[in-house]
């Protein structure tokens, strides 16, 4: 749980207020000067009303060099970020031909992959040769090639579920798979802090939507026996059916979801359980399988598991894992699939040659070293940085590491300060977080190696005592032991 | 002492004067009084009493049953009666069916189970797939993030379109489907045509907006629609008032005539957005879409969306307009912050067919050809009549009536499952025919049984497209043919001949 001081959440509420007041002040003159003005849309409505851009006008303009950076290189462990230049004070940024090489902490590249890689990348050129860039049309259309059909079973096998269904986008599988599945007169707990993507899907769908506490499965329970209880609301009708969604691990905190007290927790009462899996896939777990690995939970107590492959195979599209009727089911109903064209046939060859390595199917022992690299370079990361004394958010085991910052103007500083030493971090501000949580997200991936870890955990602290981060108190190094050392030579 | 002897007396003094208070007010002057003959005495003081007991029983509060929260043992039960539905409906044989499946590039001529055919279920409507300036391509990287090659490709579109600006969405049905949310909330008033495709209509749906459809092209139901809107929300200023079109209609084909629209909208204060997917690349001299086809100025379109899945023989989706519509949408519009960028490679295989297109205008004329021959070759057609215009690429034949009964749909299934089992032939034509079921699954099996025993047959490569049980469209099933500038004459011919063979022999049963 994040716990803000409160030296700091005054000041980060005073920051806002300030922010707020002068960019109201901006806007009063702006109007005038509007005014005087006549543009050629009188009689419509403006396309932004108020309030509404005001956060992007007045708040996110100022910073807007932190956001959005342009690379000019593969994200791999080191990346060429190109250099952006604003003549009227951050409103428009010009990129320049000027391009500096720094070490990369915010890409989802858990395993390596986004590079050139010595097994997949010929695969994918061949595949573009054979099938081309893509096959314009759907899955049901004139869509699906071999290359589909093998690597939705190439999935299934990975993930430990009879069948999987594989569409060109993360977003799309959730957003068109929930509406599918529960209609009006469904339920749908999902946990407060699930991704927009989980959001946009349930409220797509026209059932009724539950939250619970992030992560907590007795608040779970509760919500579970008092909605069979009520029913329905105003007609208080049983429900048809209870889905409950939640996340492998959150990639705004970092935390692992304590999926056996909440698998237990369905069985119960009798809810289905939706898994998605987007960053724990093939980063956690002892053979890579996800959070059902890492936590001991059978796969086949899980109804639906969904995934992305754009974190850990370096590829993109999603996939949803089931029963055989299921998959069936959803082929024959879900708009991704009858409306959507097909996944790219070299990202799906990227997508089965990844998945061969991290199995050691392709007779080396790459994949095996991959997972075992990342774990060790998570868990180092993290106690170092804890020991330095950042507030850093997340279990053991996950790759993703968010470093509080709280107050607005720290995020462009942090960010400003960390990419002239050639540390590229990502920072996240509202609307992805709350709006006095800001955090620095910190991506481990298998491709750092451990002196550019050193470097980085330098940098870090460099920047974070400039800053003023480092709430917590740092860990006193060890003097006696060097005294000692020194009285004995 | 004197304490002891003050406080009892202080007291007596205290009840004397009450009691000298009471008196007086008991024997105030007009409670002796007489009123109407009658003698007010001390009764007053009752009857002021009477009155304090009526309003305090007002102001007691009504009767209510108390409230009994369900006990955990009550709640037990309920949640050990409660029996779910099962997570999906059990599953037909329809579901069961397998896809073809293509061996090869979809490009104009495919293979399928080991034959060679060709195709016209991709819309790959400029041939531009397998072009060798799309497969060299230098990133092969799949994985990416804001790399400059998007950005690149965002103003490549933006010049080629003669807008401001554009903004790059890394999936085709996901681009509509956030940029309407993005500007649209609740209160803001839509109106759209009852044709469009899914994307549209969720997102349509997750705006929470006021919605009024019209009748599928029809610009006499637009106007009046537009004027009935216009009329019940004469106050509303600030109300946002949109249309929403499709250039090349997903579902039937038709094109809409958008100068009609732009008078329409100047009227009556609305802004366009327009879907351009299966237009963009084909319609207009250059190939600039809907709005070249019609010289209308593209800045008089306050949105246009866009599909790279068809002419451009990539992948993703795009949005063009002014600045302030694109800036908008990098921080409002979900599909965008919260998902992945497009893979590299597809962002420059995008570049690399606008070069194309740009350097060989002849694909447009090509491929208007090719429609048009189509289209009129299969004007005869018996059974099936043609819905698309004449000029586009998606060519769509619905059924001109229902088979009747629902009995004579089955026979008919029977004896098209009887035939199903006749030789293949080896190379033939295989017009990709989608069919779009509607009425219930009798239709559905028919068509799909249809589509089965023209490949047997003839090689035909059928395939039918479903409509999802989320889909709200009620436009009648229909055929559709992709038609491509790659395909030779002798190919359309073959087509139009084996269509009209297959539903010659169906419809007269």
């Amino acid at each position: 749980m994040i716990t803000i001081p409160y030296l700091t959440a005054l000041t980060t509420y005073f920051s806002y207020g300030l922010l707020f007041a002068f960019g109201q002040l901006r806007d009063f003159f702006r109007k005038f000067i509007d005014w005087w003005k006549a543009s050629n849309l009188q009689g419509y409505a403006p396309i932004c009303l108020g309030l509404e851009d005001f956060y992007i006008r007045r708040l996110y303009l100022r910073i807007q060099d932190c956001f959005g950076r342009p690379i000019s290189s593969p994200p791999d462990a080191w990346f060429d970020v190109v250099e952006r230049v604003s003549n009227d004070n951050n409103k428009t940024l010009k990129r320049t031909t000027k391009v500096s090489r720094c070490l990369n902490l915010g890409s989802y590249n858990y395993l390596g992959f986004a590079a050139a890689d010595e097994y997949c990348t010929p695969r994918v050129t061949e595949t573009l040769q054979r099938y081309s860039a893509s096959t314009c049309s759907t899955r049901v259309e004139g869509g699906s090639t071999a290359l589909h059909v093998e690597l939705e079973q190439v999935v299934a096998d990975f993930v430990g579920k009879p069948a999987a269904m594989v569409t060109g986008m993360g977003y799309v599988t959730n957003s068109a798979i929930l509406p599918v599945l529960v209609r009006h007169g469904g339920l749908i707990i999902s946990d407060s802090l699930n991704h927009n993507s989980i959001v946009n899907g349930a409220r797509g769908s026209g059932a009724t939507i539950r939250v619970f506490q992030h992560n907590t499965p007795s608040h779970l329970e509760r919500v579970l026996r008092e909605q069979i209880a009520e029913g329905q609301p105003r007609t208080h009708r049983p429900w048809k059916k209870i889905i409950v969604v939640v996340e492998g691990i959150y990639s705004m905190e970092g935390e692992l979801c304590k999926l056996p007290e909440i698998v237990s927790i369905c069985k119960k009462y009798k809810a289905y359980v939706y898994l998605d899996e987007a960053h724990s896939i093939g980063a956690v777990g002892k053979t890579g399988r996800g959070v059902c690995e890492l936590l001991g939970v059978d796969t086949a107590d899980v109804d639906i598991m969904m995934g992305t492959f754009t974190k850990s195979f370096g590829s993109c599209g999603g996939y949803i894992a089931g029963s055989k009727e299921l998959i069936q089911y959803l082929k024959y109903t879900c708009p991704a699939h009858l409306y959507a064209t097909s996944i790219s046939p070299p990202a799906a060859q990227q997508i089965i040659s990844a998945i061969k390595v991290i199995l050691g199917e392709d007779g080396s022992s790459r994949g095996a070293q991959k997972l075992a690299q990342i774990r060790e370079n998570s868990n180092y990361f993290r106690s170092e940085l804890q020991k330095m004394g950042f507030e850093v958010l997340g279990d053991n085991d996950s790759p993703v590491m968010p470093i509080m910052l709280y107050n607005p103007a720290k995020i462009p500083a942090f960010s400003r300060e960390c990419l002239k030493q050639n540390v590229a971090v990502v920072t996240v501000a509202f609307p992805a977080t709350p709006l006095l949580l800001a955090r620095a997200r910190i991506c481990i991936s298998a491709a750092h190696s451990r002196e550019d870890m050193v470097k980085a955990l330098e940098v870090i602290s460099r920047v974070g005592d400039m800053v003023g981060i480092k709430y917590f108190p740092a860990e006193p190094k060890k003097p006696e032991l060097e005294e000692g050392r020194k009285k004995s030579e | 002492m004197d304490l002891a002897n003050y406080v009892p007396s202080a007291f007596t003094s205290l009840l004397k004067n009450a009691t000298e208070l009471i008196t007086f007010a008991y024997d105030v002057p007009f409670a002796r009084a007489v009123v109407f003959g009658v003698h007010i005495g001390g009764h007053l003081f009752v009857e002021g009493l009477l009155l304090v007991v009526i309003i305090f029983l007002l102001s007691q509060k009504s009767y209510k049953p108390p409230k009994r929260p369900l006990t955990k043992k009550e709640i037990d039960e309920l949640c050990d009666e409660w029996v779910p539905e099962s997570l999906i409906p059990p599953v037909t044989e329809e579901m069961k069916r397998e896809v073809p499946v293509l061996l090869s590039a979809a490009g104009p001529h495919t293979i399928i189970n080991g034959k060679k055919v060709v195709n016209f279920a991709s819309a790959n409507y400029l041939g531009l797939m397998g072009h060798e300036k799309l497969l060299q391509l230098h990133n092969l990287l799949p994985l990416s993030f804001h790399v400059d090659v998007h950005l690149d490709c965002e103003t490549r579109i933006a010049e080629f379109l003669g807008t401001p600006d554009s903004i790059l969405y890394s999936y085709g049905l996901s681009t509509m489907f956030s940029a309407i949310p993005a500007f649209c909330k609740k209160g803001d008033i839509i109106v759209v045509d009852e044709g469009v495709h899914w994307g549209i209509q969720n997102g349509l749906y997750l705006s929470r907006s006021t919605i009024v459809y019209f009748k599928h092209n029809d610009m006499q139901s637009l106007r009046s629609t537009l004027e009935k809107v216009t009329q019940d929300n004469k106050r509303a200023k600030k109300l946002r008032r949109y249309i929403v079109v499709e250039a090349v209609y997903q579902n039937s084909g038709q094109i809409a005539p958008l100068d009609e629209i732009i008078q329409l909208k100047e009227k009556y204060k609305f802004r366009v957005l327009l879907d351009e997917s299966n237009s963009f690349g084909v319609l207009g001299k250059s190939g600039r879409g809907l709005t070249e086809h019609f010289h209308v100025p593209v800045d008089k379109i306050d949105i246009i969306t866009a599909s790279m899945g068809h002419a451009l023989a990539s992948e993703g989706g795009f949005c063009t307009g002014s600045h302030r519509v694109v800036d908008h949408q990098r921080l409002s519009s979900s599909g965008y912050v919260f998902s992945a960028s497009l893979p590299p490679y597809l962002a420059s295989a995008a570049i690399a067919a606008i070069d194309v297109i740009e350097e060989n205008p002849q694909l447009i004329t090509m491929l208007r050809d090719n429609s048009k021959i189509l289209s009129t070759g299969l004007l005869g057609i018996q059974g099936l009549e043609l819905a698309s215009d004449i000029m586009s690429p998606l060519v769509f034949l619905r059924l001109k009536k229902s088979t009747g009964s629902l009995k004579s749909d089955l026979q008919l299934l029977e004896d098209l499952a009887d035939r199903g089992k006749c030789q293949t032939f080896d190379l033939k034509v295989l017009p990709a025919v989608c069919i779009v079921g509607l009425y219930g699954t009798t239709h559905k099996r028919f068509l799909k049984m249809m589509q089965l025993q023209v490949l047997k047959e003839h090689s035909v490569f059928v395939t039918t497209s479903k409509r999802s049980i989320v889909d709200k469209c009620n436009l009648p099933v229909g055929i559709r043919i992709y038609v491509s500038a790659a395909h030779t004459e002798s190919d359309l011919q073959k087509a139009c001949e084996s269509l009209k063979t297959v539903a010659a022999s169906l419809f007269t049963d």
